[in-house]
């Protein structure tokens, strides 16, 4: 039956896939190009372009477009729902366990060691995006040396923003999305 | 709404649950290119926002979901809801961080050719792009920010080289965190030891 098929794909994808974002690729091709034939190369090249262009993780994004296309609503809900289950299972676990022991002595000496490294991990996400976002357009009008001269312009206006009066993210983000889609359209 | 202060415990559980689907909901939306860009979302809502979750209780999330199978946006999510609302807090966050994927990926995928070639689309994405980045630039300062003026150097040195190492080396992250964690609890014994010697003494 397709749809536990689906589940079942995907549910091994959730729960084989350690480190999150594009981690889970090359788990997500090998599943739906070559164990089952899903989607075909060029259908996966395009599912990570769009994967990149709108929000979510990748791999409910992957169970989305790969359950709606074999099987309709249906099939993307079998497939998100085996995607998500084994993070719900094992999180759940994890949690339990870090509110109960976390006032331990030790416990608190790992977790103290761990959060210098989240952040490191939080600066090295933003070097990502910040690459992605600054690399200019082919033929773009703002561009020097590759660098999308509105791109940065923008990030440092919110960033500033963001220092000096502490708006709603959110808004920040929506208005570099009006403010950088009429320059990048008109100019 | 956000700058509500937090309903009493057990009391409101329910309509706490609602306010926690549409956070995970909102921020969920807004979450490109997944991973850990939704750490700067959650905490700029749960820690200053609703004043839910400590700032240090957020990374400790972030690094359990860093180390756990599936998406990190999925697992910061049952972390954060389990905290907040137990099990079924876990459960509301899950259903508010998938659903707007799920929606959009529905709707793309059905259009997705003349999507990907519109150009209104692709430029107002672009602009986002940029605007995400000073988020976690933004974030990224603060807690910084807090770890330099701890002024434990142990802490500032797994931060640079933590950073140097993700940036530079193609290591998975894991082995960093379990490095890190490890140095830590090294740094713990120590103290114990000296502790207990001390007292000895």
């Amino acid at each position: 039956m397709i749809l536990l098929e689906l589940f079942w794909s995907f549910f091994q994808i959730g729960l084989f896939s350690f480190g999150g974002g594009y981690a889970a690729l090359p788990l997500i091709e090998q599943q739906v190009t070559r164990m089952h034939s899903w989607l075909t190369v060029v259908e996966f090249t395009d599912l990570v372009t769009i994967s990149g262009m709108t929000p979510g993780p990748i791999a409910i994004n992957a169970a989305t477009f790969v359950g709606i296309r074999i099987a309709g609503i249906p099939g993307a809900l079998a497939a998100t729902f085996g995607c998500v289950l084994p993070s719900v299972c094992v999180v759940s676990l994890l949690a339990f366990l870090y509110f109960r022991y976390r006032d331990q002595r030790l416990m608190q000496a790992g977790l103290a060691g761990l959060r210098p490294a989240v952040v490191a991990l939080i600066a090295s996400a933003g070097v990502t995006i910040c690459r992605t976002a600054f690399t200019a357009e082919q033929g773009s009008f703002f561009s020097l040396f590759g660098v999308d001269g509105v791109a940065v312009l923008l990030f440092l206006a919110a960033f500033l923003l963001l220092r000096w009066k502490k708006p709603n993210p959110i808004l920040v983000m929506l208005g570099t999305g009006v403010v950088g889609g009429a320059a990048y359209l008109l100019l | 709404m956000a700058n509500r202060s937090a309903s009493p415990r057990k009391k409101k559980g329910e309509r706490r649950c609602f306010r926690l689907f549409l956070a995970t909901f909102y921020i969920s939306a807004f979450t490109f290119g997944g991973g850990f860009v939704i750490i700067p979302l959650m905490k700029k809502k749960f820690c200053d926002g609703f004043h839910w979750l400590e700032e240090q209780e957020m990374l400790d999330m972030a690094a359990i979901a860093q180390s756990s199978p599936g998406a990190v946006a999925v697992n910061a999510s049952v972390l954060a809801g389990y905290r907040i609302a137990g099990i079924p807090g876990a459960l509301t966050a899950v259903a508010g961080t998938v659903l707007p994927p799920l929606i959009i990926l529905s709707v793309v995928s059905v259009f997705y050719s003349a999507f990907r070639a519109n150009p209104v689309v692709a430029a107002v994405l672009k602009g986002m792009q940029a605007g995400i980045a000073a988020v976690i630039a933004d974030v990224v300062f603060s807690l910084g920010g807090d770890v330099v003026k701890s002024r434990r150097l142990l802490s500032i040195l797994l931060m640079s080289g933590a950073f140097a190492a993700t940036l530079l080396l193609p290591v998975n992250v894991i082995w960093i965190l379990l490095f890190c964690a490890a140095a830590g609890v090294g740094r713990g014994a120590v103290a114990l030891w000296r502790e207990k010697r001390g007292r000895a003494e």
